[in-house]
């Protein structure tokens, strides 16, 4: 039986930048051997926080710059052989990125067509004038800007973030992607404004058949939208799985951590809360080890010299926690 | 597609650059200063262009009694070449007036290549390009422009416009870097960039146009400082002292000792009109002010998203604050 | 004036007769407005906003962008500039008006009585001087000028706050934002001020460090017992610590009451859909609708409710006329639905 691949995969892929002054070599180690798979039709949550190098993932995958090793596969091909500007280019229009800031992701100075516009023309280019015209209405009118007509032809400062982020997707739709990268994308907006915003990725999800890569600090947001959930803790994998598994049985313990520390109004908040101040690690020139350990209330020794590998507990859920998978009922937060 | 296309905005036909020209008329017209400084600099333009309508003689006609002072026929006197002050005024509009204008203009230009190119581009790029730029911003100017203008064999206008745009580039070219710099992290422009924009397409399409109030600031702020530069070298003696401007005639009128034997006006004319035109560029620029320091700007309550103007009111209403 | 108060008990004090300082309630603000005033027309940003606050208790103003919630911290904390103004109402501070006073006046109540947490940390604290010298700065300001006082003082203020006086020495760049806003809040309670006034202090933060600060400020009142005044966006942050909730809409007050209570029955129907807006992570899975379209422009606001446009239950009434306040058992809410005390209609 030939599996067909799926729709991006990626093979411990690394990035690390190198910070302080000449002649001290010290790096960053914001993402570190991060092997995860998106397939088609579904929507694939990454969460984590600050400094939890889910941004870098983002860009490696946009191609914004090259990973320090390992690899991304999109359709079974390595973005590594994408050479001339043609291969590179269909890669974008497939692979496109909607931005966090609603006010800072669409060039001021010219009406919203604009983008969207330029989106056409640079990956469908078959289409004439005309035609063009008529697809920025049909994208417009796919993210719930009506009347597209009219909104096509006002300049950002007169829509609200909640448009202006539908702007952004319609952006990405335009090009036909596969994927839709989208970083943080209703982290910037006001709640109630929030909802409308994740219902329309499933909905981009259901009637285009797009896939996105949600990337979010908010696990609430991401068990109401996504499929699977991808947690990040320092540039590594915690824990991955279906987002219903993940919740209702988080084996590594940050993610029970992060879950115990979501206000919610109808659960008492002070029930479990730890001393844990949320200082997340900033990753320099690491030492072996899971990189939670210093604030693990059930860490053993091998914890602080083995860097715990991401292994499945259970069908489809993963997790990096030495204690977890050596069986034992791991209950930290 | 290999070539650069401009897009036209299809409601309105225009382009980025038409747009980006109504917004600083409207700057300029909304503020006072820079509409008086438009007005002096109107009538300047007027006298450059028309100059054989006002002034009522030619410049050159050297019949008239010496050194005369102001009359009916005469309205500022003669020199004490015998020519009238008055007409060599208003055909000297012209060429100061195009000296102000050409090197300004090219002077942005080089200063927007090195500037914008170099904070766009980066690395070794950028390295490069503004380390040439801090040399020759750190070089005290005036000296250096007489040292060059002494080795050069011709003693024109066109190598005198060209060492005053070498040499006064450099401080636009910082400040257009620095705005450029502060783009960069702007979402708009990795978002062109992940679209698969060429970056000669970002430089010209998405950042130049954002920019052009602080183009205009470095335009209006290098033409100022040239008109006096300029005349300050033919002052000296660089430039052609045949031709007809009102650095030249400073330079007769100090071969002509004109201070020392009462010909005040012979030297406070073209001064007054090298002080005005500087004036006019200068208020010119108060319209523009407000991009350079954003303290400065009016609270702009047009309607936008409630997010926005509650970001505006909120930062306005916390300055006391600090 | 310096740390000699002695710890106030944990239970919110009641203003009684008996406590001759607390016969007066600790804020009142009443009916206050404020308006910017610009070249292109007035705009209202705050609208006649009335509520009281007692020593010790905890007053959660909650609402989305452009509801004015910040101005009227900033009106509050009499830290409004041009074009901003006060056009009616008054800020009764232990009975006296705080608009009324010169500036003057205002230094002797500030950060003694009356202190201010700001919403970003790098944006409040001077990034070129150590955390300790701004400390030394604040009490120099306020008339303290000894050094071992200053050192001392500084110090126990941050081991309030759970920090270890040795960052005394430590630049803001150098801590994390968990611990910058941590240092903001130690600022503030330099004095053990009645007040605190703080702007969504932690909107900045994660979600772990933003818990862990919310229970260090909850565990501060309730040991030194000073009363806070908390602005954010995010109701469910404020659900388990604030005693009464003020939920702001278009620059007016929405719903104003006891916290569980409008948790449990939001009257509102604006409370009701901020309240739906939040997925859950427990508990089952259900579609959510958020509120559709987007806040008024203050300056062309509506006739009649201003949330008349966006809301679920509209009926034709609404429209007419301006909403007034109702107090139904103690809760109070601007909604035409309910008319002394009684539910009416839907």
């Amino acid at each position: 039986m030939t599996d067909a691949p799926p729709l991006l995969r990626t093979d411990n892929l690394t990035r690390h930048f190198r910070i302080g002054g000449g002649l001290r070599r010290l790096q960053l180690h914001a993402v570190d051997e991060v092997s995860l798979q998106i397939g088609e039709r579904e929507i694939v949550a990454l969460a984590g926080e600050s400094g939890s190098g889910k941004s870098t993932i983002a860009r490696l995958l946009a191609r914004i710059y090259p990973p320090t090793a390992g690899e991304i596969y999109f359709q079974g091909k390595p973005l590594s052989g994408l050479r001339s500007r043609s291969d590179v280019l269909g890669y974008r229009g497939h692979v496109p990125m909607v931005f966090q800031d609603p006010f800072s992701s669409i060039n001021p100075v010219f009406r919203v067509s604009h983008g969207v516009l330029r989106s056409l023309t640079l990956h469908r280019p078959e289409l004439s004038a005309a035609e063009r015209e008529a697809e920025a209405v049909r994208v417009f009118e796919a993210v719930g800007l009506t009347p597209a007509a009219d909104i096509l032809h006002r300049f950002p400062y007169e829509l609200s973030g909640g448009q202006r982020q539908r702007v952004g997707f319609a952006q990405a739709l335009a090009m036909r992607p596969r994927l839709i990268l989208a970083d943080e994308p209703v982290s910037m907006l006001d709640v109630s404004i929030r909802i409308g915003l994740l219902n329309l990725m499933k909905q981009l999800r259901d009637e285009q058949g797009v896939s996105i890569l949600y990337i979010t600090h908010d696990i609430a947001s991401a068990r109401y939208v996504a499929d699977r959930l991808i947690v990040l803790y320092a540039g590594r994998i915690a824990e991955s799985g279906p987002v219903e598994d993940v919740l209702a049985a988080p084996r590594h313990p940050y993610t029970q951590l992060l879950l115990s520390a979501v206000p919610d109004p109808n659960a008492d908040l002070t029930a479990g809360a730890t001393t844990d101040r949320g200082e997340p690690p900033k990753v320099i020139n690491p030492r072996p080890g899971c990189r939670f350990a210093p604030r693990c209330p059930l860490v053993t020794t091998d914890c602080v010299n083995i860097t715990p590998a991401l292994l499945p507990l259970s069908p489809g859920h993963d997790a990096a926690c030495l204690v977890a998978q050596s069986g034992a009922e791991a209950k930290a937060f | 597609m290999a070539t650069l296309q401009v897009p036209v905005d299809r409601a309105t036909g225009t382009t980025g650059s038409e747009r980006a020209a109504g917004r600083i008329w409207r700057a300029v017209r909304s503020n006072r200063k820079a509409f008086s400084g438009a007005v002096i600099l109107l009538i300047f333009a007027v006298l450059a262009i028309f100059p054989g309508q006002i002034a009522p003689y030619s410049p050159l006609d050297d019949n008239f009694g010496r050194s005369l002072g102001p009359s009916a026929a005469h309205w500022l006197g003669t020199t004490a070449n015998d020519q009238d002050i008055f007409s060599q005024l208003i055909w000297g509009t012209r060429e100061t007036l195009i000296i102000a204008l050409v090197t300004g203009a090219l002077s942005t230009l080089l200063s927007m290549i090195m500037g914008i190119a170099a904070a766009y581009l980066g690395g070794l790029w950028d390295l490069t390009l503004n380390t040439i730029t801090d040399i020759l911003l750190v070089i005290p100017t005036i000296p250096l422009l007489i040292v060059i203008l002494a080795y050069l064999p011709n003693n024109g206008l066109v190598p005198l416009i060209l060492v005053l745009v070498v040499l006064g580039y450099s401080y636009g070219a910082r400040q257009l870097r620095a705005e450029a710099l502060s783009l960069r992290g702007r979402d708009f422009l990795e978002a062109a960039r992940v679209r698969g924009e060429r970056s000669l397409y970002i430089i010209f399409v998405e950042i130049i146009p954002t920019m052009t109030s602080l183009i205009a600031a470095v335009f209006l702020g290098t033409a100022t400082y040239n008109v006096v530069a300029a005349a300050t070298l033919q002052f000296i003696g660089f430039g052609d002292p045949n031709s007809t401007s009102w650095g030249t005639m400073l330079y007769w009128a100090q071969n002509g000792e004109a201070l020392q034997t009462g010909q005040y006006l012979w030297a406070l004319a073209p001064g007054f009109g090298i002080a005005l035109l500087s004036a006019a560029f200068a208020l010119l620029n108060y319209a523009f002010d407000e991009v350079g320091n954003p303290a400065l700007q009016r609270v702009k309550l047009r309607p936008s998203g409630p997010r926005r103007s509650a970001v505006l009111l909120e930062r306005i209403g916390a300055r006391r604050a600090r | 004036m310096l740390a000699n108060r002695p710890s106030r008990t944990t239970q919110p004090a009641v203003a009684t007769a008996a406590n001759t300082s607390d016969a007066v309630t600790l804020l009142k603000v009443v009916d206050l407005s404020v308006t910017y005033r610009t070249r292109r027309g007035d705009v209202m940003a705050v609208d006649g906003v009335s509520f009281d606050l007692e020593r010790g208790e905890f007053l959660g103003i909650v609402g989305e962008s452009g509801c004015g919630k910040s101005t009227l911290l900033f009106a509050i904390a009499q830290l409004l500039a041009p074009p901003a103004v006060v056009t009616s109402g008054s800020v009764n501070f232990r009975g006296t008006d705080l608009t009324e006073l010169t500036e003057h006046e205002l230094a002797t109540i500030r950060w003694k009585e009356l202190s201010v947490v700001m919403q970003s940390a790098m944006n409040a604290l001077n990034p070129v001087k150590s955390i300790g010298s701004q400390f030394a700065d604040a009490m120099r300001a306020h008339g303290v000028r000894s050094k071992p006082q200053i050192a001392e003082r500084s110090a126990e203020v941050l081991r309030m706050v759970g920090i270890d006086p040795t960052h005394l020495g430590s630049y803001p760049h150098q801590l994390s934002g968990g611990m910058r806003q941590r240092s903001m809040i130690a600022m503030a309670l330099l004095f053990t001020p009645d007040l605190v006034i703080m702007d969504e202090p932690t909107s900045a933060l994660d979600v772990v460090a933003q818990r862990s600060l919310m229970l260090q400020i909850k565990e501060l009142q309730q040991t030194l017992g000073f009363a806070v005044l908390f602005v954010t966006h995010d109701m469910s942050l404020v659900s388990h610590f604030s005693d009464r909730l003020l939920v702001m809409y278009a620059g007016q007050v929405a719903e104003l009451g006891a916290t569980r209570r409008i948790f449990d029955t939001p009257l509102h129907p604006y409370t009701r859909g901020l309240l739906d807006a939040f997925p859950s992570v427990r508990g089952p899975k259900v579609p959510l609708t958020g509120i559709p379209g987007s806040p008024p422009y203050l300056a062309r606001l509506p006739d009649g409710c201003r949330f008349a446009p966006r809301c679920p239950v509209v009926e034709d009434r609404c429209r007419e006329q301006a909403i007034d306040l109702v107090d139904v058992d103690g809760q109070v809410v601007r909604c035409i639905k309910y008319r002394n005390g009684v539910v009416i209609g839907d």
